[in-house]
This record gives structure tokens, C-alpha cells and sequence, in this order.
């Protein structure tokens, strides 16, 4: 078993026949993903073949998933359009919403996720995220699939790159990765850390949880006090930006100490306190797991 | 993005949000000029920079509505380097002011909308400590805030204007100003895609008026492209000049104090390097995510942009090669290293796709570049060579 994304996951591709879009379907379907349709208004009718497999493409979601039975989808829609492209999707009921869009007004994102209150079983993660993988099973987004291993260890990121770099301490010693989920470095997202480790604790395979945190807003706190009364598996956590200075926005919306909140010293003693295995370097992830699931 | 006060109050008078009168004033004649418009005793001439803090500085001065008095206020402020506890030691070069008509002040209020990450909906902040730093109240009597949660898909409410009127105090006359004041601002937030509305002090005027006396607006960047409006108040003076250089080839540069320059693909990456060159005994010199889809032609900017900090005295570049490839990245940064003849040591780290590749065309290029497997052992490389006595 893995979390979100299985063997039954039917993916479509809303934004199939742009190039990121492309580029990144023909990526999931090549690590054995079912992508089974794609989206794009106006070239309803058509289709495009990728790695030899010609997929379906519908003006709207809706038709795409009754056409297909897709059930789950993966965005990439440019910034102005994509929360439009979420809504679409949450109106379709699939059950998973991945929005890879980086730069989606905050506003807009806002009355995204109070709409989607309405919508319990849709369950959007993103945007501005690298998507998520089971090793070996799937792969929905634009990570490098080859860097992972299938295993025990469950991963949950707000950042991108930072992720492949543990998915790798991992996978050079030899632990495999149950499910990897980006939940994006947005201010305002769809699934938080909390939904995740809740995931992870209801999957067998799972037997330990890696959290990337980074400076921003209080959703590590927040998690870290969830975990100490509600997850019995051992979580491994770095945050990054302990360097960061006060007031800039280190690259991602999200990640900006603001009003002396947020900071990676206040993240790191939170999380201490709540008996997680806090690791200061970034270079420290796969060992620290090592030692963590020797005890499990 | 951030703009100046009278910026700001342009557009709240724009969105009906009662303001002084006055007008910006790039010279001592113009203070005059834009003094002698408005009918008050006493006029303001307020410093126009991208910090707070600017009264303790010396950057706000109350003066009779003299043509002598405004000249020596206006001449003290326009050209001086002021200093705030937001601007670092150096200060900001003033290079204008807004003068203003003086005001009556019966109490002063502070007012706030912001975004509230934990429950992602915009929030109504105000309290009767206006003038303080709200940071300040917030920690040590927070029963002296009052935070409204606004719904993202009705926006505020009338009955949460009132219950904010009543927590303030509001004699019953200024009701329907403040509830004017308070419902076109949250229009403006809005309509506007600000990240925060900042009225500190709110005040009520003798004749029981609510009036805007200061506002600081921050802006979602992302949102910017349906606000070319805001984007024209965009001051390219305030804001770090290689850090515009890298924005004109979307490159997310942040200069530091550090000796270590870097070159990341990834934000929580670059965070991460920064972190692990600091642990190593060294110091960034600047965070830098080249992004997931870079080229040779960002490369190289991000290359010339990095070392024209002075500061660097070695490069560490760390990258995962998911989309971007090791090899295009190690071509990338050979071509840049010579063309720019890249004095400083270079450490490179690699990883991901075609790293083997990339590995060799670092190998075969005269340039000496050194090579880590691990992230470690790049940080520890790096700040080895900084920390070296030279020669």
C-alpha cells in the first residue's frame, strides 16, 4: 500500500498539449502511470501521443473523467488560470487535485480552498508543488522518478528539490520511500502537513515519516503538536532557511519570516519539544532515518 | 512589492478611504508650492521611504505653514540618509517627501487586514494602541487586538465592522465613517490583491471624523500581472541593484552578508545549501534559485550576477538534476566560467540525471573546478577555500 497514489490512481492532465504539460505527462506514463486523458479547451476531439500511447484530449474535465474514469488529475495550467482549472476539477469530484502551477495570486487561492470546504472528498495537493510519487507504482508531477526506491519511509515536503535531495540520502542507503508528497511552497495549499502525517499513519507501509519544513507562516508548529498526540511512527524533520534573513521572501511564496514570526530556531524548538528527531544539516536526513528505523 | 506612503494614499482616497490632503514634494520649492495648497495652521513633511520608523529618524517634522519653516523641514529631509531600525545601519537616501495637512487628533487607532496563513482567509486587525508597534501589543496584551476572520467568498461583514467600532470605542457620531473607512479598505485589499493593509495610526479627528494619518500596502506578487496600475509605483531605488539586475531574467536573488556565493536550482535547496555552508563555518553571500528549467543563458547571468558581489570569494553551486540536466548544466557553467574569467574557487556539486555526463565535461575543461559528491563535503570545500589564509 502506498497513500494518494495507487495502483487504481487514472490520471488525466489538464494543460496536456502545453509544453510543460506534455513534457511532464509523457515523464509519469513512462514511470508506468495510467494517464488516461487530457484537458484542453479548445482542442477537445484531438489527441497527443506520448511514449507511444495516444491519449484523448476533452475541452472540460468533466467529459474527460466520464469519457475515461479518471480519477485523479495533475495541473499545469499558467498562474492567471490555474485556480479556475482547480475549481474545474473539484466540480468533476476527483478525488485528487495535484496543481503543479507555480504563482497563483493568493487571493485566488484563497476562495479556492474555502470552496473546496464543500468538496470533503476532493482532495487538492499544491499548488506550486513537485507532486507526488509511490515508488514503483506511479508518479504524478515532475519529480525525477529514478532517485526513488520503494520502502518504508514516508515523505512530506514544502519544497521541491529539497525533497529529491532526501529521497536520494534515502535511496543511497538503501531505505525506500513509501509515498513522497510535495505539498507545495505556497502560503495558502490544499493538503498541510497534518492531512499527511495522518496518511502516513494509516498505512501499513509506512513505517516512519521524513517532514521538510522551511521558515514561514506556523503549519510545522502546528503538525509537530498534532504528532506528539496523534502519530505513533518516528518523523525525521529539517527546516530549511536557518540563515534566512528577516522580511525577504526566500524564493517560494511562502517561505518569509514575518514580524520576527516563523523562523527556523522557533520551528526547530517547537518541533523538539514534541519528541521529533530534529536534524540541524540537511546532509543528516538518510542517516538520522537509518538509526530511526533500526529501533522501529 | 512595497510602495511609498503617498503612493498608498493615492490609491485609498481612490477607493474612498479619507486621507490628509497633501501632495509629494521632490524639492524644498515644491514643499512650498504643496504647502501653500492646503488651509491648515500646520502642515506635515514626511520622509518617502520603504521603512518604518521614520518620526524617531528624524523623517517626519510638524511645522507652521510658513514658506521658511517648510523650506528648512523639506530641505533637512530631501537628500538625507535616514536611519530606522528597518533600514540597517547604512539608512535609505530620502529622495522625497509628502507634506500634508496637520491633524486634530482626538485618539489614535491601529487597523489592519493581513493574511492569515493558518486559516487562509484575510484578517481584520485593530486595536486602541495606535501608533505602537502592533508586534509589540499582540505579545504582551493581546487582549488589546482584535482579530476578525474575514470569509475569502463573502468578505467582511457588516456586523464584524461593528463589532470592531465597538471593541475601538468609537463615539457613536464617527460610526458611519469608520464603517465607510473599514468596508473600502477591505475593497481595496482585495480588489487590489494586497498581502497587507497597515493604517497605524487610524485617528479620529476633533469634529469626530475617522481619517487614514499613515498606510503601508504590500502587494502579492504573483498577483501583479492584473495590476499594472501598481506595478507603475514600483521603485527601483529601494530595492537591491543586483537584486533587479536578477529579476529581469527571473532569478530569485537575495544578497547577504556572507563570502560564499551560490547558485541553487530549487528554493528549500538554496535554503538548505545556505543553511549547511553556515554549519561548514563559512557564510552565503547570497541565496540564489536558478528554478527547475534553467539554460545556458540563465546560468550565465546567474553567474555574472553573483560575482559581481565583491564579497564572493568562492562559488558553491549545487544542483539537482531532475528536468534541468547535469550535463547541460555543467556545459552551461564551463562556458560562463570562461567567458567571465572567474577568478574565485568553484565548488560544484551535482546530482540526478546525466550527472555522469556532467561530470565529464567539468573533468575536461581547463578551468579547475572542484568536484563534491555530497552536500557536505561541497560545504566543507567551499568554506575551506574562504576560510584559507591567502597565498
Amino acid at each position: 500500500m502506498a497513500v494518494l497514489v495507487t495502483e487504481s490512481t487514472k490520471l488525466m492532465v489538464q494543460g496536456i498539449t502545453g509544453k510543460e504539460g506534455s513534457f511532464h505527462a509523457e515523464q509519469c506514463i513512462r514511470y508506468g502511470t495510467q494517464v488516461v486523458a487530457g484537458v484542453t479547451p479548445g482542442k477537445g476531439g484531438t489527441s497527443v501521443t506520448l511514449a507511444d500511447k495516444t491519449i484523448p484530449v476533452f475541452n472540460t474535465v468533466k467529459e474527460a473523467a466520464q469519457a475515461t474514469g479518471a480519477n485523479a488529475t495533475v495541473i499545469f495550467v499558467p498562474p492567471p488560470f490555474a485556480a479556475d482549472a482547480i475549481l474545474e476539477a473539484a466540480e468533476a469530484d476527483l478525488s485528487l487535485v495535484i496543481c503543479i502551477t507555480e504563482g497563483i495570486p493568493i487571493n485566488d487561492m484563497m476562495r479556492v480552498k474555502s470552496t473546496l470546504q464543500d468538496k470533503p472528498h476532493v482532495r487538492l495537493i499544491g499548488p506550486n508543488c513537485p507532486g507526488v510519487i509511490s515508488p514503483d507504482i506511479a508518479k504524478i508531477g515532475i519529480m525525477p522518478g529514478h532517485i526513488h526506491k520503494k520502502g518504508p519511509v514516508g515523505i512530506v515536503s514544502r519544497s521541491g528539490t529539497l525533497t529529491y535531495e532526501a529521497v536520494d540520502q534515502l535511496t543511497q542507503l538503501g531505505i525506500g520511500q513509501s509515498t513522497c508528497i510535495g505539498i507545495g511552497g505556497d502560503p495558502v495549499n490544499g493538503t498541510n502537513f497534518i492531512d499527511c502525517l495522518n496518511l502516513f499513519e494509516r498505512d501499513p507501509e509506512t513505517k516512519a515519516i521524513v517532514m521538510i519544513g522551511e521558515i514561514g507562516g506556523s503549519a510545522e508548529e502546528d503538525a509537530g503538536r498534532f504528532a506528539k498526540e496523534n502519530i505513533t511512527k518516528p518523523i525525521v524533520c529539517f527546516i530549511a532557511g536557518q540563515t534566512a534573513p528577516p522580511g525577504k521572501r526566500m524564493g517560494h511564496a511562502g517561505a518569509i519570516i514575518a514580524g520576527g514570526k516563523g523562523t527556523a530556531a522557533e520551528k526547530m524548538a517547537t518541533l523538539k519539544e514534541c519528541g521529533i528527531s530534529v536534524v540541524q544539516s540537511p546532509a543528516d536526513i538518510g542517516e538520522t532515518m537509518a538509526k530511526v528505523l533500526a529501533t522501529v | 512589492m512595497n510602495i511609498h506612503e503617498y503612493q498608498a494614499k493615492q490609491l485609498l482616497r481612490q477607493f474612498g478611504v479619507p486621507v490628509p490632503n497633501g501632495q509629494v514634494a521632490h524639492t524644498p520649492e515644491e514643499a512650498i508650492a504643496a504647502a501653500n495648497a492646503l488651509t491648515t495652521a500646520k502642515v506635515v513633511v514626511k520622509a518617502q521611504i520603504h521603512a518604518g520608523g521614520r518620526g524617531k529618524g528624524g523623517g517626519v517634522k510638524v511645522v507652521d505653514k510658513t514658506d521658511a519653516a517648510v523650506k528648512e523641514a523639506a530641505t533637512a529631509i530631501i537628500g538625507m540618509q535616514l536611519v530606522t531600525h528597518q533600514t540597517g545601519p547604512e539608512g535609505k537616501k530620502v529622495k522625497c517627501v509628502l507634506v500634508e495637512e496637520g491633524s486634530q487628533i482626538a485618539h489614535e487607532y491601529y487597523l489592519s487586514i493581513v493574511l492569515d496563513r493558518a486559516r487562509s482567509c484575510p484578517i481584520l486587525m485593530v486595536s486602541r494602541e495606535g501608533g505602537m508597534d502592533i508586534e509589540e501589543v499582540a505579545e504582551h496584551a493581546p487582549e488589546k487586538l482584535l482579530k476578525l476572520h474575514i470569509h475569502p467568498t463573502i468578505g467582511l461583514q457588516a456586523y464584524q465592522i461593528r463589532q470592531a467600532c465597538f471593541f475601538l470605542q468609537l463615539p457613536a457620531e464617527a460610526m458611519k465613517s469608520a464603517h465607510a473607512l473599514m468596508s473600502n479598505l477591505y475593497k481595496l485589499y482585495l480588489d487590489k490583491d494586497c498581502s497587507l493593509v497597515e493604517i497605524n495610526p487610524m485617528v479620529l479627528t476633533a469634529d469626530n471624523r475617522v481619517v487614514a494619518l499613515d498606510a503601508k500596502l504590500n502587494f502579492d506578487s504573483n498577483a501583479l500581472f492584473r495590476h499594472p496600475d501598481v506595478m507603475a509605483f514600483r521603485d527601483l531605488d529601494e530595492e537591491d541593484p543586483l537584486e533587479v539586475e536578477a529579476s529581469k531574467y527571473n532569478l530569485n536573488y537575495i544578497k547577504l552578508e556572507g563570502s560564499v556565493g551560490c547558485m541553487v536550482n530549487g528554493a528549500g535547496l538554496a535554503m538548505a545549501s545556505m543553511d549547511i555552508i553556515k554549519l561548514a563555518g563559512a557564510a552565503p553571500a547570497n541565496f540564489l534559485d536558478v528554478g527547475g528549467s534553467a539554460n545556458a543563458e540563465m546560468i550565465e547571468n546567474a553567474f555574472r550576477i553573483l560575482l559581481s558581489d565583491t564579497s564572493v570569494k568562492a562559488v558553491l553551486i549545487n544542483i539537482f538534476g531532475g528536468i534541468l540536466r547535469c550535463d547541460r548544466l555543467a556545459e552551461g557553467v564551463v562556458a560562463a566560467a570562461e567567458k567571465l574569467s572567474v577568478k574565485v574557487p568553484i565548488v560544484i556539486r551535482m546530482k540526478g540525471t546525466n550527472v555522469d555526463q556532467g561530470k565529464a565535461i567539468l573533468a575536461a575543461s581547463p578551468l579547475k573546478f572542484m568536484v563534491a559528491e555530497t552536500m557536505k563535503e561541497a560545504a566543507d570545500k567551499v568554506a575551506a577555500a574562504v576560510l584559507a589564509p591567502v597565498g
